[in-house]
């Protein structure tokens, strides 16, 4: 076992920004920028520093104030957490550095408020992600609900509280379901540590209270995701919150939730139990292919680019986890690369909507007219996210989908393979709809306008402030970084954690 | 036959896409920004006929880029097949950028730098495809052309483009996302690989007839560049972008990027004795006769000059299938070799589509009487790539044609020579009353006006006489080409 402190500093870092960051909100607001910034630097560098420890010397175990489980809690970091860890805190940070203005216009007397909420949300996706005990995940899994209800709630005056409130029935009917499923395992096992349940599960696989608490733990799950069709909490929530918070929402929560449930099929339950017992899976491949093609439908509907891009990552939901209950590794492994992918190319998107709201206030689709030529760089970059959604190589977009594919192919559920398709047919006529407007109408309806009232209103569009444009360029390149490594990811990550935990047939 | 690996063609795929930043850079001065494109074109052209000696001389260039999953990586190979599509690509880049400053100025075109931006883009994807040593990398780089070409087909961003824009979109798109990614994963779930090889990838009863007919049809149809019936009115559409896109893209480029593909397809992943063993060229060269003659009827009702042309290469794309798939080496032989000549003989007529509609403003056919006592060179030129379409002396377009019937000889389809003899008479039918009527009757308005010789802009004129000239050099010398097709295809 490895002696380290990365992990608790993982954790501790944001929770300690966010205590001083409140109690500095009564006193100086200015420094509640910098002692976040901090916080998630810190925690940046503990997920980098872990991923490079678990690289080289294999799993970490930490546990917290040296109590052994199943007492204790523990910190279980491998190869998959510690690179979710990393997309985690990476996005965590960028979006604090892009969403600076924005949040400085927004909202300035909540100012030191958001930036407590807003680190104690990370801090609780944080560990989500690196805990290795069931009940520690629930409550650190409402750490982040509670604070993404209090975050949602901060958007738009109007619609978001509500938006917010209904987020949060739903969200906690999702949590319950966890707490019960764990709590059926408990009852079961003993232990609510996730390699001890599943040490003592392996002799219980006949048991119908195991089944029905993987039920439980499952549905909750599904609720949090968002998968179709338990997702009509999520677009409201995402496209009527402030950008600053849709944008570090909508990337991770869902993905987390996805990291969860296969954390938790591989890793407690088992690859046995999940395929071979239970046979559940069919089921399960058609609901995602529903929900892949169903969210897609749904997103063509809108006229808010915010509610598009909601709607699509009800869509991506799909995908993963359908790949994920293929049952086999090459489906897994799309599943689990789309997670990272996702995560990045969502983030993209909702750092587009960031910049354009910044400047023209709302995001409807009428307002994309002429934007190519007002706004080059931020189009760019929705261009490139936009590619990689539909998945067009080299962006990593087409490297997930191309493993999800195969994987369909190799289990024979070519309805999944079609959904997959389906939808990059729908993704691509969803931006070139949103492209289209942009690109034309622009020198042609300008002219006109020039004559035109609102003439002030468009010319006055120039390009997003500079810290915004840095992040949206750093995120768009790590979309090609990503494809074009794909490989090495699968290779070095992704196949070795699967051979881990016996999820090689 | 040796393998050597070099970074050439990397450095050949790369050099227009390193051009862009220049092209933004220097956009408020165009005659630097034209100049930085004739360099790029230089330098391509350059490392492309380097290579030559070394194909020639039955070798392989390689250069693997970096592996995206077990068995498949981004990685260049050059054939005698890429080189062939490379050179005449390359070569004709040059030109048309010549063409573009007249075609482009003269017309006092908005976007200009986009313009060659993204043109050297396309250029950057075909050559991408020429140079791709398996079915992932090519589709990697045929999916880049169709993104880059849709602002060039867009360009007068009015309503008309935005229309066929998007009819564009979905034929093209639509079909590479669901039919070609399908039918190649289900290739790679199979072979385990996507590697290029003369022999095709599947082992001998690794996929029964049926599963091979429908990859195969995926595969044909789902190369929507190619054109093939019923996938081929995004091309008349497409016509709506300027003459230079029009003439590099849609007689050279992108089309024979499809073609290309269908090609690859066909030779280097099924393999002809496989395909030859299912009787399944036959499926294949039907679906191109139909193609051939169907759209050659459609070419001769069109009255606008560069619809006829659209429609006229639609047929002449089908040309280059139908030879392959006769599964003969004379038939393959014609056929790619068709690859070279359309592309010098149907840039021709384009070029002079553009050169009329620059100097006169006229785009319709009933419009053109009398016009070439105005523009002799124009339509001498016309004449000359008339006839390399039709396949006539002294024109390269004769040998291609010539190698298709010679092959539809040797298989045992006899039907396939009436469709070629045919079709080859509808071409006569629809292009030369142009002719014509351009020399021999008279507008009947403008009959008592004395005649002026009123050629296009000089930068327009001199590469409608390059590329005629070329279509009539390659009559007395196409060796160069037929060897490196007979070392790809080892015939």
């Amino acid at each position: 076992m490895i002696k380290t402190f990365y992990p608790a500093l993982l954790v501790i870092a944001p929770l300690l920004a966010a205590l001083l960051c409140s109690g500095f909100s009564w006193i100086q607001k200015k420094f509640c920028y910098p002692i976040v910034l901090v916080g998630l630097a810190i925690s940046l560098f503990s997920a980098f520093k872990l991923l490079m420890i678990v690289l080289t010397s294999g799993t970490i175990q930490y546990r917290m104030a040296g109590w052994a489980p199943p007492f204790g809690i523990e910190y279980r970091i491998d190869l998959l957490n510690a690179v979710v860890l990393l997309i985690v805190s990476a996005i965590a940070l960028i979006n604090l550095v892009a969403s600076h203005k924005s949040v400085l216009q927004d909202m300035k007397e909540k100012l030191g408020a958001f930036y407590s909420v807003y680190v104690l949300f990370v801090t609780g996706l944080l560990g989500v992600v690196a805990t290795g005990d069931l009940f520690n995940l629930y409550v650190l899994l409402e750490i982040t609900s509670l604070t993404s209800y209090a975050l949602i709630a901060m958007g738009d005056p109007d619609r978001s509280p509500i938006a917010s409130l209904n987020y949060l029935f739903i969200g906690v009917i999702g949590a319950s379901f966890y707490l019960l499923g764990v709590g059926y395992l408990y009852i079961m096992t003993g232990s609510l540590n996730m390699i001890n349940v599943a040490d003592i599960l392996q002799n219980l696989h006949g048991s119908s209270a195991v089944l029905i608490g993987f039920i439980f733990c499952m549905l909750g799950l599904w609720i949090k995701m968002a998968l179709f069709p338990l997702h009509i909490w999520l677009p409201n929530a995402y496209s009527y919150t402030s950008i600053s918070v849709g944008r570090l929402i909508a990337p991770l929560m869902t993905k987390i939730m996805v990291y969860v449930m296969i954390r938790l099929m591989l890793n407690v339950f088992g690859f046995n139990y999940i395929f071979e017992t239970l046979e559940l899976s069919k089921v399960v491949v058609w609901i995602a292919s529903i929900a892949i093609i169903a969210g897609g439908v749904m997103a063509l509907a809108q006229k808010n680019v915010k509610k598009i891009f909601a709607y699509i990552i009800v869509s991506e939901i799909g995908y993963m986890v359908g790949g994920a209950w293929l049952g086999n590794q090459t489906g897994m492994t799309g599943s689990i690369l789309h997670i990272i992918n996702d995560a990045v190319m969502t983030f993209a998107l909702f750092l587009v909507v960031g910049n354009i709201t910044f400047c023209l206030k709302n995001a409807h689709l009428n307002n994309f007219k002429g934007l190519f030529s007002k706004m080059p760089w931020t189009m760019a970059g929705l261009v490139l996210a936009g590619f990689s959604i539909i998945g067009v190589p080299p962006t990593c977009g087409f490297f997930s989908k191309w493993y999800l594919i195969l994987g369909g192919i190799e289990a024979g559920a070519y309805h999944f393979v079609g959904a997959l398709i389906i939808s990059s047919l729908i993704c691509a006529i969803l931006f070139f709809k949103i492209f289209e407007i942009s690109f034309f109408e622009s020198s042609i309806q300008n002219k006109q306008q020039n004559e035109h009232k609102n003439h002030d209103k468009i010319a006055g569009i120039t390009e997003a402030p500079v810290s915004m444009l840095i992040s949206l360029g750093l995120t768009s390149a790590t979309l090609i970084i990503l494809g074009v490594y794909s490989d090495s990811i699968v290779k070095n990550i992704i196949t070795p954690f699967l051979t881990q935990y016996k999820m090689v047939i | 036959m040796d393998y050597i690996t070099s970074i050439k063609p990397l450095l050949t795929v790369l050099v227009s896409l390193a051009v862009i930043p220049f092209l933004i850079v220097t956009s408020k001065k165009p005659n630097i920004r034209e100049s930085c494109t004739f360099i790029a074109g230089g330098v391509k052209f350059l490392l492309v006929l380097s290579m030559l000696p070394a194909i020639l001389a039955g070798n392989k260039i390689v250069f693997n880029m970096f592996e995206i999953a077990s068995g498949v990586s981004i990685a260049f190979k050059v054939d005698g097949l890429g080189m062939l599509f490379a050179i005449v690509a390359s070569s004709l880049w040059i030109v048309t950028s010549m063409y573009s400053i007249g075609y482009m100025r003269t017309l006092n075109e908005h976007g200009q730098t986009r313009y060659y931006c993204f043109f050297a883009l396309a250029i950057f994807a075909t050559i991408g495809v020429a140079f791709s040593a398996n079915l992932l990398t090519l589709y990697l780089f045929y999916e880049i052309l169709s993104l880059a070409t849709y602002p060039l087909v867009t360009h007068h961003q009015d309503k008309k483009s935005r229309i066929s824009g998007r009819r564009y979109l979905i034929f093209i798109l639509g079909t590479s996302i669901a039919l070609v990614l399908p039918a190649m994963l289900y290739c790679y779930h199979i072979t385990g690989t996507l590697d290029f090889s003369i022999h095709g990838i599947f082992a001998s009863g690794q996929i029964s007839k049926p599963a091979l007919t429908v990859v195969l049809l995926m595969f044909v149809f789902g190369f929507a560049k190619a054109g093939l019936m019923p996938f081929h009115s995004w091309l008349p559409a497409a016509m709506v972008a300027p003459t230079p896109v029009s003439a590099l893209l849609h007689a050279v480029a992108v089309v024979k990027v499809g073609v290309f593909s269908i090609v690859r397809v066909i030779v280097c992943i099924f393999g002809i004795d496989l395909l030859a063993s299912f009787n399944l060229g036959v499926v294949v060269a039907s679906l191109a006769s139909i193609t051939i003659i169907v759209s050659s009827c459609i070419a001769m009702s069109q009255d606008e000059l560069k619809r006829r042309l659209a429609f006229s290469t639609v047929s002449q794309l089908s040309y280059i299938i139908l030879g392959v798939a006769l599964l003969t080496p004379q038939g393959q032989l014609g056929g790619i070799i068709h690859i070279v000549m359309h592309a010098f003989g149907k840039i021709t007529l384009f070029f002079c589509a553009g050169a009329i509609f620059v100097a006169t403003g006229k785009k319709y056919i009933s419009q053109m009487k009398g016009l070439g006592k105005q523009m002799p060179i124009t339509f001498a030129a016309f004449f000359i790539g008339a006839l390399g379409v039709i396949g006539l002396p002294p024109t390269g377009g004769f040998f291609s044609k010539w190698f298709i019937l010679i092959g539809t000889i040797e298989s045992t389809q006899k039907l396939f020579l009436i469709v070629l003899l045919l079709s080859s008479f509808l071409n006569a039918f629809y292009f030369l009353p142009i002719i014509y009527q351009a020399f021999f009757s008279k507008d009947e308005k403008e009959q008592n006006l004395p005649v002026q010789i009123k050629e296009a802009p000089l930068f327009c004129v001199i590469p409608i006489v390059i590329t005629a000239i070329i279509s009539v050099i390659l009559f007395f010398t196409p060796n160069v080409f037929i060897n490196l097709i007979k070392i790809a295809l080892g015939i």
